[in-house]
């Protein structure tokens, strides 16, 4: 007995070892930690559950077979973030350059089965170099079933992947398919086709982290939700951020009890809204101001930053934040903020967690570019998203609501369950300008005319209470208060129950 | 008594003459521009009365608007603040045809001291001490450096509308003068409309102490004791204190006794301030009059225990001085610092914007003048201040102290301040004995101020207010539903907290029990007691006894902490994370060397190079026009200029490229 526990002893130490301690330097020199070393920082001590770490690789082509590591550069299984299930694979790129293999790949889809069945989030740590090419088509069929098994958690448990190394060609797919992707900077890249391919084909010079680094996904291309500066800071953001999420579909999102009262007075957003309708302010104070213990994960801040999305916690319980943004672009809508908004919407409906809407928007984005981008189809997304949304919905106007972005921003119509309303909110066709030029188009030319029924249009549209007296609002509040009868609203909601008619699932503007 | 009374101000002055306004029961009436729509000062009083467009020029400086103001309302009487029309005889004149009172001194004394030459006459004449000087106009340049020859450098050039140190320059030799008196003249031009200068001596190891006066109509002065002012910046005053650290009794009365002759030789009736520049051999020589309330009037108050307002109004009402000069005692000791909306790390660029959060502090012997609450705005259009802290104790000591923690609870946020200049002041040991001059920010500070010349309080602080923070927030994370049962979530006690991105590493444990915290640090077990809250921005506790504020902002996972003036990163991991940390790479910032941004918003006046210069350290290359200051850019490095995609006229964003070099 003696003897077989010491050999499973060195077995495992084998394992740990992955593809051995030069690679392991190797990897460190770069500001990467190993496979291992990420789980451990991830999770709680002493949690994680492994499996699989016997798995060799079954190719026999190129003389790979001379070379078998156990885990076969991935290492899977469970563990807990503050006592509560995950599972997770993370890729070690010492092993094969963690290349996927069949096997590699059967143990990722083995992991995620099992956590579709126990109702538990997916983590992925990417740290890959791409198909293990000798074993051919094998590879490729791997890869494809992980897509599958990503498309079929989709919407029943929470998948976030974390890039913290390579993840090119089909390796790219599979988390796009998942409901987070989090990067780190200067050591992660994601892309389609590498800087090589690129130069051969369009004769474009680009480096791999300009062309699919952290920060241009995260800026420019909207494919990851965050960029982390380190593997360290990545991961402890990860743990906070993992403790907004319910673990499933089926169940609603984890209390985080708080000792900030609910009707905690702000009288500082009185003056929020400044007295020059053309003037910005920053939208952020009032989620900030609005959260429990001050406390909002934003995603995607340097994305579409025209329309803010995160978590936030009222009375301990995560709600989903949507505000359009004021200092960017006027706040106004267009292509991109549109998408980023439909999935944050669609993620928070899947998982239970109720939306909470900030509108100050002028209006969908004018131009060309826009409308020969189809921001007839990809703002369909955001209204189709709020519209489909069964969760509590609870909205509050603090300045412009125009036009048809007024109807998009969860508006009453649209099963919005309580739209509540500043008192400085305008909840009209359009701006007085715009309108006041189409309705007294004769005038035009005369200033002095033009500017009167200005006056007179403010006067009578720009407010909530037009809006009021057909009951699209619910009320009109006090900026100060607001904290309080959002709590009130969302305690009120809690029970919400209603369904959408069956089918087999509905036709969202892609 | 008046009926009505409006003050002709705004911000923290116009809050102040409401206070004691109200507390005698008489009612208020504030006036606004459109920037001050819902400021406090608008809130505070009875009534209110727009006034116009934001800048003060077609607003709070408009004469008619503020006579109308008063009719309009009823006023009965305006009390001017300071600054704006406090000292303007147009005014005064002005109210006087409309019926209207002024609590203020006479046209004639505002008049005969708004003039440095006058004043400076008249204060001979009464026997009061000056500074040897040349008495007249110089018109040019040239003659700017005659006159300096004659009187010895250094010479001290001085707008003679001046005042606040705006339209003044030190020559210490005839091509500083040159420079000196086109940027004084241009100074006081745009200041005051006027560019007359005249050229003094310029006392080396000067003190600016000043003598507050009050008078009634009847020909009663008193002075109240003075204030010690020299703790300034370019001439502004930093941090004023009552009573004076370096003056005898015998020196304070002369000085006290001289501005009662003064006051008596222009009829002064109101509260006036005479100042006073005094050597190291305590001879003092009479710098000017100053006509109306001063910004630190409180510290005076502090000591005293007299409303200076109150005996303004009274007097101004044609009351009696219901003191004489034997009731008055200075009592304990008094400091005020001025808390502005700038940035000391840059060199002291002006910040504007809203008050996002707003937190100031309280406690016994403790005042806050402010005309700024939480979501008040610090306007582009006035002064940056945005209040004076006032810390009183029975002595200086105490008064140091107090001041000191006072900082440390003073939680602002949206602009920039300069709380960590104060504390760095209030702080250093040459403040504490009380040894300095004119010169202290200059000599203490030569290159400016940065982050390491903070008060360096005990390491020790912040590193176990983190682990107590980050305890707080674990145990927290420890209930979170939905954990496996009887696998739930157990908080480690063993922790590491790095500083500064790994500039230090602490390993610490922490415990929790009995309402205490225990943290042992390096052997050392430190006990916490503490109420904060997750989320608050104060975290108030007692460490061992010693009562400390820290203010805390979490960015991230890292704690933000500030005490002392000081700016501590605090990272609170496992020791796992803190042994895996160093594999993480240091990334440098990137370098910005190559390029001259503008350091604030502002009007960019003068580009001093062009494309192909080469420039080198310290050359001026641009200036920038905030707040009426003339800001000039020098460079850090040598270099030549590529670029200059800034044009002068330009309004310019804070970050925005003006040169860009080789």
């Amino acid at each position: 007995m003696h003897e077989v526990i010491e050999q499973l002893a060195e077995k495992r130490k084998q394992a740990h070892l992955g593809g051995g301690q030069k690679r392991i330097d190797a990897q460190h020199q770069k500001g990467k930690l190993t496979a291992r070393e990420r789980i451990e920082l991830l999770l709680d001590r002493d949690t994680f559950e492994e499996w699989d770490i016997f798995v060799e690789h079954r190719c026999t082509d190129f003389g790979v077979d001379k070379e078998h590591i156990p885990g076969d550069g991935v290492v899977t299984g469970y563990g807990t973030i503050n006592g509560r299930l995950v599972f997770l694979y993370s890729q070690d790129f010492t092993v094969f350059g963690g290349s996927l293999s069949e096997t590699h790949a059967e143990k990722i889809c083995k992991v995620m089965a099992q956590a579709i069945k126990v109702g538990a989030p997916v983590i992925g740590l990417n740290d890959s170099g791409g198909a293990r090419i000798q074993e051919g088509v094998a590879s490729l069929g791997g890869y494809a079933d992980v897509f599958q098994q990503n498309v079929m958690a989709s919407g029943v448990i929470p998948q976030i992947s974390m890039i913290m190394g390579p993840c090119a060609g089909g390796a790219v797919y599979s988390p796009a398919i998942t409901d987070f992707i989090f990067m780190v900077k200067d050591s992660s890249y994601m892309f389609v086709t590498g800087p090589d391919v690129v130069k051969t084909v369009t004769h474009e010079t680009i480096t791999a982290e300009e062309l699919g680094g952290a920060i241009t996904h995260s800026s420019k291309s909207g494919v990851s939700d965050l960029a982390f500066e380190s593997d360290i800071d990545a991961l402890l953001n990860l743990r906070h951020f993992i403790s907004f999420l319910p673990a499933n579909n089926r169940e609603k999102p984890p209390i985080w009890p708080t000792d900030d009262p609910a009707d905690r007075i702000e009288n500082s957003l009185d003056s929020l809204i400044p007295n020059d309708p053309n003037k910005p302010y920053d939208m952020k104070e009032l989620i900030i101001k609005v959260a429990d213990e001050r406390n909002f994960f934003e995603i995607q801040p340097n994305y579409a930053a025209n329309l803010i999305i995160g978590f936030i916690r009222i009375d301990g319980s995560t709600v989903g934040v949507v505000g359009n943004q004021p200092l960017v672009l006027a706040g106004c809508l267009d292509i991109d903020a549109s998408k980023k908004g439909a999935r944050f919407i669609r993620f928070c409906d899947a998982f239970n967690i109720p939306v909470l809407t900030f509108v100050d928007v002028p209006g969908f984005m004018p131009g060309t570019s826009q409308e020969y981008g189809g921001i007839i189809k990809h703002g369909a997304k955001l209204l189709y998203a709020y519209a489909e949304c069964t969760v509590p919905k609870v909205t509050v106007i603090t300045r412009k609501a125009y036009g048809g972005a007024y109807d998009v921003m969860s508006s009453k119509h649209l099963r919005g369950d309580v739209n509540l309303a500043w008192p400085t909110a305008e909840i009209a066709v359009m701006g007085p300008k715009g309108a006041v030029e189409i309705i007294f188009r004769k005038d035009i030319g005369n200033s002095e005319k033009i500017k009167a029924r200005e006056v007179e249009y403010r006067e009578k549209f720009a407010n909530p209470f037009i809006a009021g007296k057909r009951g699209y609002i619910d009320d009109v509040i006090l900026p100060r208060d607001t904290r309080k009868r959002i709590a009130r609203s969302l305690a009120m909601l809690s029970n919400k129950d209603i369904e959408n008619p069956w089918r087999k699932h509905g036709n969202i503007p892609l | 008594m008046f009926k009505k009374i409006l003050v002709a101000n705004r911000g923290e002055i116009a809050c102040r003459v409401f206070r004691t306004a109200k507390a005698m029961g008489i009612p208020t009436v504030a006036v606004y521009s459109d920037a001050d729509r819902d400021a406090l000062h608008v809130m505070m009083a009875d009534e209110s009365v727009y006034i116009g467009p934001s800048p003060s020029v077609e607003s709070y400086l408009v004469i008619e608007k503020i006579i109308d103001a008063c009719k309009a309302s009823g006023a009965d009487a305006v009390h001017p603040g300071y600054g704006f029309l406090s000292e303007n005889k147009k005014f005064c004149q002005a109210l006087g045809s409309a019926g209207i009172s002024f609590i203020g001194p006479g046209v004639k004394a505002i008049d005969s001291m708004g003039d440095k030459i006058t004043s400076k006459a008249i204060a001979i004449k009464a026997g009061v001490n000056v500074v040897p000087g040349y008495d007249g106009i110089v018109q040019n340049s040239d003659e700017a450096v005659e006159v300096a020859k004659g009187i010895g450098f250094p010479v001290m050039l001085k707008a003679s509308a001046g005042g606040g140190g705006k339209g003044m320059r030190v020559a210490w030799n005839e091509k500083e003068c040159i420079e000196g008196f086109e940027r004084a003249t241009s100074e006081a031009l745009s200041s005051f409309g006027d560019g007359r200068i005249f050229v003094e001596k310029y006392i080396k190891d000067p003190r600016h102490i000043e003598i507050q006066i009050m008078a009634d109509g009847f020909g009663n002065i008193v002075y109240l004791g003075e204030r010690e002012c020299s703790i300034q910046r370019r001439h502004q005053k930093v941090i004023e204190e009552a009573p004076s650290p370096f003056l005898t009794e015998a020196v304070r009365k002369k000085m006290g006794e001289q501005s009662v002759l003064l006051a008596k030789a222009v009829d002064y009736q109101s509260a006036g301030t005479v100042e006073f520049i005094v050597d190291s051999d305590m001879n003092f020589y009479f710098l000017e009059m100053n006509t109306r309330l001063q910004v630190e009037h409180p510290v005076t108050e502090a000591v005293t225990g007299f409303d200076l307002v109150e005996l303004m109004i009274r007097v101004a009402a044609g009351e009696k001085l219901p003191l004489s000069q034997g009731d008055i005692r200075l009592q304990g000791w008094a400091i005020e610092a001025r808390v502005y909306a700038e940035d000391p790390f840059l060199n002291f660029m002006p910040s504007m914007g809203r008050l996002g959060r707003y937190i100031s502090p309280q406690g016994e012997g403790v005042r806050v003048d402010t005309g700024i609450t939480e979501g008040g705005e610090v306007s582009r259009f006035y002064d940056p201040m945005i209040s004076k802290l006032i810390a009183y104790g029975s002595d200086r000591n105490e008064a140091i102290e107090r001041m000191i923690d006072a900082l440390d609870a003073y939680y602002i946020r949206g602009v920039q301040h300069n709380i960590s200049f104060l504390s760095a002041l209030v702080a250093h040991p040459r403040f504490s004995s009380g040894e300095f001059t004119t010169n202290f920010i200059n000599d203490e500070y030569p290159n400016g101020f940065n982050p390491g010349l903070v008060f360096q309080d005990d390491p020790a602080i912040c590193v176990v207010a983190a682990t107590v923070i980050h305890k707080k927030h674990n145990d927290r994370g420890a209930m979170i539903s939905g954990q496996l049962s009887g696998h739930e979530y157990v908080p480690l006690e063993e922790l590491v907290v790095i500083m500064d991105n790994g500039v230090t590493a602490h390993q610490v444990t922490v415990e929790y029990s009995n309402q205490t915290y225990s943290v042992t640090l390096d052997d050392t077990v430190y006990c916490i007691a503490t109420d904060w809250h997750i989320g608050e921005a104060l975290f108030k506790a007692k460490i061992n006894g010693r009562t400390i504020c820290l203010q805390v902002d979490e960015v991230g996972r890292a704690l933000h902490l500030f005490h002392r003036g000081a700016k501590k990163e605090a990272l609170v991991v496992s020791p796992r994370v803190a042994e895996l940390s160093c594999h993480m790479l240091t990334k440098e910032p990137p370098d910005m060397s190559k390029h001259l941004l503008s350091p604030m918003p502002g009007l960019l006046i003068k580009l001093t190079v062009k494309v192909g210069d080469i420039v080198k350290i310290g050359q001026e290359l641009a200036i920038v026009e905030a707040m009426k200051m003339e800001n000039s850019l020098h460079a850090i490095s040598e270099g030549v200029v590529k670029k200059t995609p800034a044009n002068v006229g330009d309004i310019l964003a804070v970050g925005q490229l003006i040169i860009e070099f080789k």
